[in-house]
């Protein structure tokens, strides 16, 4: 814990967004976590990604589990909404977070051991209904807040800090939100920034759910030699399945014109994909999905955005909802009266 | 880029951007911090050591260390260092036995200082305590040079004067008042070891238009360092009602603040160039205008009036300027009325006492020829400093000049080369208390620079000797030393300790961390931009996962230490340095430099 809160320094030449926001108007409380730990590296990655896309933090919500990884949603913008639910139980409240106001960006925190050990039922449903959020899950292969439990994220073989091994096969998210029709899903690596932001940028302009799955070490339980979700590891073993250059940016010129992928976004921006591997198609679930097993056999960590449709609605869209929030219709049109409760079940006879 | 060397003392010093600027590298967050303890001995001594006259200096020094201090880059203003000087100068005890002595024996060596002037004090201070015996002759019949004779006592009280000379002098110097050197060949002769010529720059520069002379009886034209010297000893007591002063200098602004309290009513600064072109420090300028003196403008006086042998007015041109004030056009004329005038456009230099066939060099403007470094003329033995070596400066450059020339002098003495130089060294000690805990205070404080408080203008004309400025109160001080941002504690890095987390990165309030490829500028990609090039940019060796580099951008650091706390390696470490200056007879200084904490 710092001895001190970041200091307010009044530099005239801090940078300003389209709302004349500095970087610093993103930001929230002090951190507690442990100094070094990548959740406070992804908290950064995401404040300048807000701050890039110009989005006003008051037309924020967070949401977040239980873990250090869902304590971050404090970190950032402040003056956003936010809802810290109990363990696993993220995805469930974004639902009805979601359902009740569709105006807010909505932004999700969890860890691996809240998305794939307590909250998977909740995460995957969330996914199949493709509710409109940035979905981060924070992966750091244990349980940092408990003290360092392997979770359901480790890898086979992979060892604890005292040396244990771990024996159960791990869950990757990517793989399983493929299969359950996920229509975004994307890795970063809290160590490298500069890649990270872009994707989340992506993500908060995606049409549905946006699921990025960040490795974050636990520089406390995690970091040591042995571990696969280590800030050396990670850095030894990454390949990225795309590099693509950030939406809402017209610098195509820079694109080199062999591999790139253009692909229209619901808002009206453009992503642009630069394949790495040859012939990667990031549009092709089946193929992203082989990639990702063909990678993983190799004791390789596949980065970039791996999958990517624009096509399918979301859930408001599919369940043709008001445009508008529900918070605004007014209550004569959202509790019109006992007579018309009665002609609707009369209707169901 | 290549990395950068931090055991060579100047990268840390050109951090400490007050003790850079300071000619006689005054240790300048040390003292505030003392200050702030309460522990005003220690934090006068500290002073003293370098700058030798703290409580004459905390009043009336140039500070050049405050448009260089980094709170400026902050918020706009710099931390009131002067002020807080003269706060340790005021409010410390008896220190008289923690002042160095000379000792019992002598070492057999004499030195003879010429005028009795800060620069000459100095030497006397720096090489008593080694055992010289030094001689020093004064024209007057007491010593403090300008400070005595031109700096009004409204701005420096005559008791803090003599008792900051008075503490050198006590030293044991051989002061001979009423002596004024008329041939060098004769100080020469007497056989001293070595001299040192401390006599100023004593000459006022006259103003030769028509009608300069043509006065009967008293003049009313004033040369301005000579009329302040006759108040000084108090030969003048008097001034018409209308006073000119040409001239807008530290001296003009003098001469105006004295005319208001001898009788001047009706007082006006002449300027040849818009504002913004002055010489007179700006905090001169706003204590005269604040005792209601006119300043004009673009006026170039071109005669003098007089009117049946009487002084009645002065003609002046107005002039256009164009952008930065470079070159002027001539655009109307315009007689002002006056009883007096004050001539205050500049001094020089005068020699006349020194023989030119004694070997001492003279280059243009009658000013001698003067190493640099050395202080030493072309006559080996023979040194300078102060403003008689390159012309008027102030006290803290004679102070500075000084101290070289008495290093100087004992190695001339010992029979070494002159040029032969001890080193700066260093000291660097971790700050590190605990987990989060520093033995400074890191918080930054966002108090702003505390105003100083001035005598009513109702009483402080009363006398000619009433101090205007009151001094920082308990609260202002209390206030005040909060603004410093330790700049003296440094960000110390050990590229191989780090896991390249970015911890450090995200949260330093001022984004000056990058972790980035190593390029050659502009090439290198910084977090936020490069906005001041004078400023150290700290380059690392690779770091151990990625060979890339940690660059720091020096500028605007507020040494909060919160990359140190966020590290959880410590390869970030506050390590508090310690210039070491080199003075005369000081041995060699060692350097101790510590490494960043346990993890290693
Ligand atoms: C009006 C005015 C105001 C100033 N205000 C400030 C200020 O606020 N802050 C600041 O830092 N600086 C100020 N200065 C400048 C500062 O006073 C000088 O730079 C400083 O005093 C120079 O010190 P020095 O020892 O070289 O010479 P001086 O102070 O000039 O001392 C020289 C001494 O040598 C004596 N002397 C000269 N010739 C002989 C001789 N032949 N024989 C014997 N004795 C001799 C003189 O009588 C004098 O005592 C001011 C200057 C003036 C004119
Ligand atoms: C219902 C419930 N069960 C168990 C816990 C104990 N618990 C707290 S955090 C946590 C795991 C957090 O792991 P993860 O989501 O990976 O977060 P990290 O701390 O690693 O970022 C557990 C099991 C709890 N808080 N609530
Ligand atoms: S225990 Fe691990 S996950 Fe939790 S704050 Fe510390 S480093 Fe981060
Ligand atoms: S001390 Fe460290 S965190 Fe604080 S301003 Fe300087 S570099 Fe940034
Ligand atoms: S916090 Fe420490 S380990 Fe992390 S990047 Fe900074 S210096 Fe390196
Ligand atoms: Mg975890």
């Amino acid at each position: 814990m710092p001895s001190i809160v970041k200091p307010l320094i009044p530099l005239a030449t801090l940078p300003r967004n389209d709302l004349g926001l500095t970087p610093r108007n993103y930001e929230g409380a002090m951190s507690t976590l442990c100094a070094g730990c990548g959740h406070d590296s992804v908290t950064a990655a995401l404040m300048q990604a807000l701050f890039e896309l110009s989005i006003p933090p008051y037309k924020v919500a967070k949401l977040s589990g239980i873990g250090c990884s869902s304590k971050t949603t404090a970190y950032f913008a402040g003056e956003a909404h936010g809802f810290n639910s109990v363990h696993g139980r993220m995805p469930t409240i974004a639902t009805g977070a979601i359902a009740a106001n569709r105006e807010l960006h909505y932004v999700g925190v969890s860890g691996d051991g809240d998305s794939l050990s307590i909250g998977l039922g909740h995460l995957a449903h969330a996914v199949r209904r493709n509710i409109r959020m940035l979905y981060v899950i924070d992966n750091n292969g244990v349980y940092g807040l408990t003290k360092g439990q392997f979770s359901a994220s480790a890898d086979i073989g992979s060892t604890s800090k005292k040396g244990e091994a771990n024996a159960f096969a791990p869950i990757d998210p990517l793989m399983l939100a493929l299969s359950i029709g996920a229509t975004f899903v994307a890795r970063g690596f809290s160590g490298d920034k500069e890649r990270l932001v872009p994707i989340l940028k992506a993500g908060l302009s995606h049409r549905g759910l946006a699921l990025v799955d960040v490795i974050s070490p636990c520089v406390q339980f995690n970091d040591h030699e042995g571990s696969t979700k280590s800030y050396l590891f990670v850095r030894e073993h990454e390949v990225s399945a795309t590099d693509f250059v950030e939406p809402r940016e017209t610098i195509v010129a820079h694109v080199p014109d062999q591999g790139v992928l253009a692909v229209p976004m619901h808002d009206g921006s453009q992503m642009h994909f630069r394949a790495v591997p040859a012939g990667y198609d990031p549009t092709d679930r089946a193929a992203a999905m082989h990639y990702l097993q063909d990678r993983h056999a190799q004791g390789e960590v596949v980065t970039g955005l791996v999958y990517a449709d624009e096509g399918v609605p979301d859930l408001h869209e599919l369940s043709g909802t008001p445009e508008g929030p529900l918070a605004a219709v007014p209550f004569d049109r959202l509790c019109p009266g006992a007579d018309e409760l009665a002609r609707l079940q009369d209707s169901f006879r | 880029m290549k990395p950068t060397d931090i055991h060579d003392p100047g990268y840390y010093h050109q951090v400490v951007d007050c003790q850079w600027a300071c000619p006689a590298h005054t240790n300048v967050p040390e003292y505030i911090r003392l200050i702030a303890q309460g522990r005003f001995d220690d934090a006068y001594l500290v002073n003293r050591e370098s700058n030798v006259f703290p409580a004459i200096l905390g009043r009336t020094c140039d500070r050049p260390c405050e448009p260089a201090c980094r709170r400026e880059r902050i918020d706009g203003a710099p931390v009131a260092i002067c002020r807080l000087k003269r706060v340790a100068a005021d409010l410390r005890g008896d220190v008289s036995d923690r002042l160095p002595r000379a000792p019992e024996q002598q070492n057999g060596k004499r030195i003879a200082c010429i005028g009795a002037g800060p620069a000459s004090l100095t030497v006397a201070n720096d090489l008593l305590p080694l055992g010289y015996a030094v001689t020093m002759f004064e024209q007057h019949n007491v010593g403090g040079g300008l400070m005595r004779t031109n700096i009004p006592a409204f701005r420096l009280p005559a008791a803090v004067l003599d008792e900051e000379t008075q503490i050198i002098l006590d030293m044991g110097v051989d002061i001979r008042y009423d002596t004024p050197i008329n041939s060098m060949r004769a100080v020469l002769d007497e056989g001293f070891d070595a001299v040192f010529v401390g006599s100023g720059a004593p000459r006022g520069k006259e103003l030769n238009l028509p009608g300069r002379w043509d006065e009967v009886g008293d003049s009313h034209i004033h040369i301005g360092i000579d009329w302040l010297q006759s108040i000084a000893f108090g030969h003048i007591e008097s001034i018409g009602k209308q006073v000119l002063i040409i001239g807008v200098g530290n001296t003009a602004m003098d001469c105006c603040r004295s005319s208001r309290r001898l009788g001047g009513k009706d007082i006006t600064v002449i300027a040849r160039r818009p504002r913004g072109f002055f010489k007179a420090s700006p905090w001169e300028l706003e204590d005269a205008e604040e005792e209601q003196v006119e300043i004009l403008v673009n006026h170039a006086p071109t005669r003098f009036v007089v009117e049946d042998g009487r002084l009645t007015g002065v003609e002046f041109d107005i002039l256009e300027w164009d952008e930065g004030a470079r070159h002027s056009t001539t655009v109307g004329a315009v007689t002002l009325p006056c009883s007096d005038v004050i001539l205050a456009i500049g001094q020089e230099n005068a020699f006349p006492w020194i023989e030119k066939d004694l070997g001492v060099e003279f280059g243009e403007w009658d000013v001698p020829v003067v190493d640099e470094t050395t202080m030493e003329s072309t006559l080996p033995g023979v040194f300078f400093g102060g403003d008689s070596a390159f012309g008027p400066k102030n006290i803290i450059w004679a102070v500075e000049h000084a101290h070289q020339a008495a290093m100087s002098i004992h190695q001339h003495c010992q029979g070494l080369p002159v040029a032969k130089r001890a080193p700066f060294g260093m000291n660097l000690l971790s700050t590190k208390m605990g987990l989060s805990q520093w033995s400074y205070a890191n918080d930054y404080n966002p108090a702003s620079r505390q105003k100083m408080d001035h005598v009513e203008l109702t009483k402080r004309f009363a006398q000619l000797d009433v101090e205007v400025e009151l001094g920082f109160s308990v609260e202002q001080t209390v206030r005040e030393v909060q603004r410093c941002l330790n700049c003296d504690v440094q960000t110390a890095f050990e590229a191989p300790l780090c896991i390249e987390c970015d911890a450090c990165i995200d949260v330093c309030p001022v984004d000056c961390l990058t972790i980035t490829a190593n390029e050659d500028e502009p090439g290198l990609k910084l977090k936020a931009p490069r906005t001041n090039a004078d400023q150290g940019l700290y380059i690392s060796d690779p770091l151990p996962q990625t060979g890339r580099v940690m660059v720091k951008d020096e500028n605007v650091c507020v040494h909060c230490g919160l990359c140190a706390e966020r590290c959880p390696t410590a390869a970030w470490d506050m390590q508090k340095f310690d210039l070491i200056v080199p003075y005369a007879g000081r041995s060699l200084p060692i350097v101790a430099v510590t490494s960043n904490g346990a993890r290693k």
